[in-house]
């Protein structure tokens, strides 16, 4: 009888404690984010299709179209071509797809560029309705699109 | 005349009354639930997702009634009914204040505790006309759990009886009136046990509308959705509404046994309808707190609980009610 009424009381205590904490959570904000209004900022460490490097004063790519990203790339998925525009000292690139549904995001073409100019992008709402959007993702295209949309915007 | 619009009013009023709530306790419940667990509950539709309860009966309502084949088709037709009915009349005696009244006879707690136990039957019915084994093993579950919790709830509200000398709500209400300290929970002078008596009654409430911790009637990870599995619909939907008027039925029935119905806690405050309704969404709230606290019990936890601590309890609390009575 007694242990009864002990183990009644405690366990009426254990719930009003839960609901004391369940209380509690209501009234703190919310640690969701809406999702297709609101996303999330990536780290800096993570790894989306590669584009071209921002550099400070720049809006041009410093890529040389050197090939050597293209050579360094396991799965083979990299195409580049540049041509040598008079007067400068070396070669710009104008041609730069990468078929990024082979792409193993390894990150050799970054490590193997020898002027900066590759780097991993942060975007990963990768959606689409064509497949075609993946096998030739434009990298020269991406970067004077943003660059064009960074000058309209000013 | 008089009496015929009366009843239309009564016939109107009622409807948006039990409808809206309906409706819109759905969207205090998925709101509240996502504060609960830290996140925003519904969003879209309108603002605050405030439209989306309208949305999703429109969606109801556009849907086809699917009658499975091999079921009993009068009963699973007529389940959904059996269910509303008895909850909407439950309304009619509901002293919402001391005007408005519905419906003014003296037996009007007997007549609510008489109404919704056809929930069960209802239940019951659906369960067993659907033909699925989910829904009869519900059916089952529905019968034991509710004869258990009727018991409890039951003894609670003699005990109430016994103090008021009343089956009257208004009456009832009435005899509250005052300070707070009228109020039947607070009433530890008649009887020290009394907010134990809330407590029981508030647990045999929330078994009695299989709301959780204890809707073993559809739990959905054991039982698809239990009775209502092959509703499609609004068969669905008449379902769904009649259970929350029934928690609206159970919570203002506790508002006005321990909380002193419209009665203001204070005395320089006026009385009115709107104390009512404070406390019937307090109460209301509640529920929606404990069901987003507590996880689901045991189905064999669910009938200990009743017929080894509620059972008990609750014969002690009138036994104890009866001798201060007649001691003082």
């Amino acid at each position: 009888m007694k242990t009864l009424i002990t183990e009644v009381y405690s366990g009426f205590v254990s719930l009003l404690t839960g609901m004391r904490i369940t209380l509690t959570q209501f009234f703190r904000p919310g640690v969701t984010v809406h999702y297709p209004r609101q996303t999330l900022k990536m780290p800096d460490r993570y790894r989306g299709h590669i584009i071209f490097k921002e550099h400070e004063g720049n809006d041009k790519s410093t890529c040389v179209a050197c090939d050597l990203c293209a050579k360094a790339c396991p799965s083979d998925c990299i195409q580049v071509d540049g041509e040598k525009k008079e007067g400068d000292r070396r070669k710009s690139v104008n041609l730069f797809l990468l078929d990024f549904t082979k792409c193993s995001l390894c990150g050799a073409c970054i490590e193997v560029c020898p002027v900066d100019a590759l780097d991993y992008s942060k975007a990963y709402n990768l959606a689409s309705t064509s497949k075609q959007e993946y096998h030739v993702v434009d990298l020269v295209k991406k970067f004077d699109d943003k660059h064009r949309k960074e000058a309209a915007s000013q | 005349m008089s009496e015929v619009l009366r009843l239309l009013f009564f016939l109107a009023g009622t409807s948006a009354f039990v409808g809206l709530n309906a409706a819109y306790i759905v969207w205090i419940e998925r709101k509240g639930a996502g504060r609960f667990q830290r996140r925003a509950g519904p969003t879209e539709v309108g603002y605050a997702g405030l439209l989306q309860p309208i949305a999703d009966v429109a969606k109801l309502l556009s849907k086809q009634i699917i009658v499975p084949p091999g079921s009993d088709r009068t009963l699973f037709r007529l389940a959904p009914v059996v269910m509303m009915i008895p909850a909407m009349m439950c309304f009619a005696v509901l002293p919402f204040s001391e005007s408005l009244v519905p419906l003014r006879i003296n037996v009007g707690l007997l007549m609510i505790f008489a109404f919704s136990a056809f929930n069960v039957i209802a239940m019951m019915v659906a369960g067993w006309s659907s033909r699925n084994k989910y829904a009869i093993i519900s059916a089952a579950r529905v019968v034991s759990q509710n004869v258990a919790y009727e018991i409890p709830i039951l003894l609670v509200v003699i005990t109430i009886v016994m103090i008021t000398q009343t089956l009257d709500l208004s009456e009832l209400v009435r005899q509250q009136t005052g300070w707070f300290w009228h109020w039947n929970f607070f009433k530890v002078w008649v009887n020290p046990l009394m907010p134990v008596t809330f407590v029981i009654f508030f647990i045999c409430m929330l078994a009695e509308t299989n709301r959780a911790p204890f809707d073993m009637a559809e739990a959905e990870s054991e039982l698809v959705a239990g009775a209502f599995t092959e509703y499609a619909g609004m068969g669905f939907g008449v379902f769904f509404m009649a259970e929350y008027a029934n928690i609206l039925i159970g919570c203002s029935v506790a508002t006005i046994l321990f909380f002193g119905g419209w009665g203001s806690p204070v005395p320089f405050i006026p009385s009115g309808v709107w104390w009512f309704l404070i406390k019937l969404y307090l109460l209301i709230f509640t529920v929606i707190w404990v069901r987003w606290t507590f996880p689901r019990t045991q189905f064999y936890g669910l009938l200990n609980l009743s017929w080894k601590v509620l059972i008990p309890v609750s014969l002690f609390t009138l036994l104890l009610t009866s001798v201060l009575i007649k001691i003082f």
